[in-house]
């Protein structure tokens, strides 16, 4: 960060609104695009940047590399030909997704699922939160030259992925969360393994704390970086991990419970003075919070039991009319489906609501101006981004 | 949630109340009082969380749903707003100046569905398209299909069943 | 860039001094790709095992695939000791992965990533949806036929690909550079008006030049 005072005659002058007032012509501007194909940017994505110097002016977020119109699809297939789409659109923890069409559908539908299918749904969506969390974190440090705990973590990532794997038999896309429950409980054996891999996970982290946040290169470049005042979070509408480490203690699992959280035991974490390296830090605190929880529902959960409820045939499966919105807590926010159904076979609209919408494109392009090019990329890391759900 | 409906109810006109979980409620208000309405949400009953502004399309009416979900974290209610407007002439006023993000959802509602949200900043820049001549793609006389089938070249050789159909043939080959 | 910034003009520069810029002629090459011919057999069989063993990998997620390439970086899958590495800039890789669907969007960008590479260069198209355009073959966005646009060399299919697929389908990658079958790079030079027609009929706003090279 530049003493801007000494230099004050130097930069452009402001706008009444604070804004930079640009001047392309006058050459003491240059437009950079840190665009798609950039190993710095989290998915497909674009900014354009209006650069003085070193410091950036402005910036403007470019998203729709990724359209393949999701809900236009969903228009056009009956209700079980949308499950296989649905886990598609945020692509690094797709059970979110399935969980929320499922819950909407069946709300709508008014089907009731087993304890069982509860516990079963509730241990998935952790599993693919912690998932979720390790590979940010390794893109956290690549974004600041830190190579080796990307390596670390992701292959802890890895070795979670073979345990769905077991559950559901695929390693992305599971799959396993349909209207009506899910499509089995855990196999034998399940449990002695995931406890090994969760030691494993443990000593991962431990070794990732000593890198990462005792760290002089880590800690100079996120401290201070893309601050976020606790005034923001309504007029943005920030959620998630953005939020509460600005001191808003907004976490959806405790705030609206649903599934099994009610009867876990655990607090929000929240922090003061939300800047990149505090948000980093609320992050592995809630890995370890995951891990935690992990514990807790194998403990608790019935190991037999109904699975799956009693459906209509799915072919000719029509819904009454109705409209509904369901909200669940992913690794970056408030994560919603709002459904609309009229009485047909197919859904009549079916709208995702991502946290990525306001943190990438509104709230990105305020913390941009005054960072550096260099940290632009672990700026939008920090905020945990992930460009699918923006334009679905 | 059901005094503050009685509350509102003495000021603005509001219609098809659906109370659809104890703390989620859907409500119909009119196109010219909708804005003075979410501004009072905000301002003076909780309302402070603008989770989503989507359009729903009614074709065989000839209408653009318009559903505001606001949330009060406070209270733990959401309230969703439909706004019915016409779907030849679809314009709106907007709300930009409440909710920072509301101008990125305003933007793609003008792409994707032609409704027009005037003095919203950089509401006509397109958001997700790119070079896009065709009818706005989420309205539901757009067919999707067709547009692919015709533009990008399939690869021959795909069959599409009905489910039932196909279901049908194979357990009763006689009928 | 809009096709007004491509056009020859005279611009001022910050010291007030004017001069002429013509950046078609200037920026961009003005030829159309040539065949590569190859050189004598003993020779070219020793260009073809280099090649084939050290594939560097342009760092593009254009889709889904690219979730499944960061397991291929780390110790448990290993493709650094094929030779593979993962790099920043077209100029610098040979080999472009095209992971999944691609919108119309990101084809433009891709097609500029491709044009941009040194030769002799290699695409292999990851995922269902390079093939016939997978499960959004109905799409508005997202195209049903990579081969029409970029010459494939190899397909790999799956929804997701497991990271063994991967490097199985390097090996077939392999096996083909070293039987000197991987003519990519010499199809899209040979029919290089029919894939320029290909994708000018898609991409409706185009301002690059026609060859990005």
């Amino acid at each position: 960060m530049t003493d801007k005072n000494k230099y004050r005659d130097k930069f452009p002058d402001k706008n009444p609104d604070g804004t930079n007032i640009i001047d392309l012509e006058s050459h003491k501007f240059i437009k950079v695009w840190q665009g798609p194909q950039h190993p710095g940017i989290t998915g497909n994505m674009s900014l354009e940047l209006i650069v003085q110097g070193d410091e950036i002016m402005k910036c403007t977020t470019h998203v729709g590399y990724l359209h393949r119109g999701f809900e236009k699809l969903m228009e056009r297939r009956t209700f079980i030909q949308c499950f296989p789409l649905v886990c598609r659109i945020a692509v690094p923890e797709p059970d979110f997704n399935e969980y929320c069409f499922a819950a909407t559908i069946e709300e709508l539908a008014g089907i009731k699922i087993p304890e069982a299918a509860e516990w079963m749904r509730t241990l998935l969506l952790e599993m693919a939160r912690l998932t979720s969390f390790m590979m940010w974190m390794g893109g956290q440090t690549g974004a600041f030259g830190l190579g080796l705990p990307g390596q670390w973590l992701n292959y802890g990532r890895d070795l979670m992925l073979d345990r769905f794997e077991e559950i559901s038999g695929g390693r992305i896309y599971h799959m396993h969360i349909l209207p009506g429950g899910v499509r089995g409980l855990l196999p034998d054996g399940w449990e002695g393994r995931m406890e090994d891999t969760l030691k494993k996970l443990e000593g991962i982290m431990s070794d990732v704390n000593k890198t990462m946040f005792t760290n002089a290169v880590f800690k100079k470049r996120s401290v201070g970086l893309g601050y976020i005042d606790p005034t923001w979070v309504d007029k943005y509408g920030i959620v998630g991990p953005n939020a509460r480490a600005a001191g808003i203690p907004k976490d959806v699992r405790k705030d609206y419970p649903y599934l099994k959280y009610s009867e876990l035991d655990f607090d929000v974490i929240t922090a003061t003075d939300s800047d990149a390296y505090t948000r980093a830090d609320l992050r592995r605190k809630e890995i370890h919070l995951s891990i935690d929880l992990i514990r807790q529902m194998m403990a608790k959960m019935p190991k037999s039991g109904e699975y799956m409820a009693k459906v209509p045939n799915v072919l000719h499966w029509k819904i009454p009319k109705g409209e509904t919105y369901i909200r669940s807590e992913c690794t970056r926010g408030e994560y919603g489906f709002y459904t609309v159904t009229d009485g047909s076979g197919f859904p009549r609209r079916i709208n995702v609501r991502g946290p990525s919408y306001t943190h990438a494109v509104a709230l990105m392009e305020k913390l941009a101006i005054d960072c550096n090019i260099a940290d632009t990329a672990g700026l939008m890391v920090s905020l945990h981004t992930y460009p699918p759900e923006i334009e679905r | 949630m059901k005094e503050l409906l009685k509350d509102i109810k003495k000021r603005y006109d509001i219609s098809m109340i659906v109370h659809q979980r104890p703390d989620e409620v859907f409500a119909t208000v009119n196109k010219e009082e909708a804005v003075a309405l979410i501004t009072h949400l905000r301002d003076h009953e909780g309302f402070t969380h603008l989770v989503l502004l989507t359009a729903v399309d009614w074709l065989e009416d000839g209408k653009f749903q318009l559903t505001y979900l606001l949330n009060n974290d406070a209270k733990r209610n959401d309230l969703g707003l439909r706004v019915m407007i016409d779907r030849e002439e679809a314009t709106m006023e907007s709300i930009h100046h409440l909710w920072e993000q509301a101008a990125t959802y305003q933007r793609e509602l003008k792409e994707m569905f032609g409704i027009d949200f005037p003095g919203s900043p950089r509401v006509n820049e397109s958001f997700i398209l790119e070079g896009w001549h065709d009818i706005p793609p989420y309205r539901r006389d757009f067919d999707t299909k067709k547009y692919s089938e015709e533009t990008y070249f399939p690869r021959p050789g795909r069959v599409t069943h009905d489910p039932a159909e196909y279901m049908k043939k194979k357990l009763y080959p006689e009928e | 860039m809009s096709m007004k910034d491509l056009e020859k003009r005279t611009v001022t520069g910050p010291d007030g001094e004017q001069f002429e810029v013509d950046p078609m002629q200037d920026y961009f090459c003005q030829e159309t790709p040539q065949v590569h011919k190859p050189s004598n057999r003993i020779w070219e069989k020793f260009l073809n095992w280099a090649r084939a063993e050290s594939l560097w990998i342009l760092g593009f997620g254009t889709g889904c695939g690219a979730i499944e390439m960061r397991p291929l970086m780390t110790p448990r899958f290993d493709a650094y000791r094929y030779g593979i590495q993962w790099r920043p800039t077209p100029r610098q890789s040979n080999l472009f992965i095209i992971g999944g669907y691609m919108s119309v969007k990101t084809l433009k960008r891709a097609i500029r990533s491709y044009e941009q590479m040194q030769g002799p260069k290699f695409v292999v198209g990851l995922g269902s949806c390079t093939i016939n355009g997978g499960m959004y073959w109905d799409s508005y966005n997202t195209i049903n036929r990579l081969d029409h646009y970029l010459p494939v060399d190899v397909y790999i299919a799956g929804c997701m690909p497991r990271p063994e697929s991967l490097l199985a389908g390097f090996e077939e990658l392999k096996k083909l550079i070293k039987a000197g079958k991987a003519e990519g790079q010499n199809l899209y030079a040979e029919n290089f008006e029919w894939y320029k027609k290909n994708q000018k009929q898609i991409i409706k706003d185009w301002d690059m030049p026609d060859y990005n090279w």
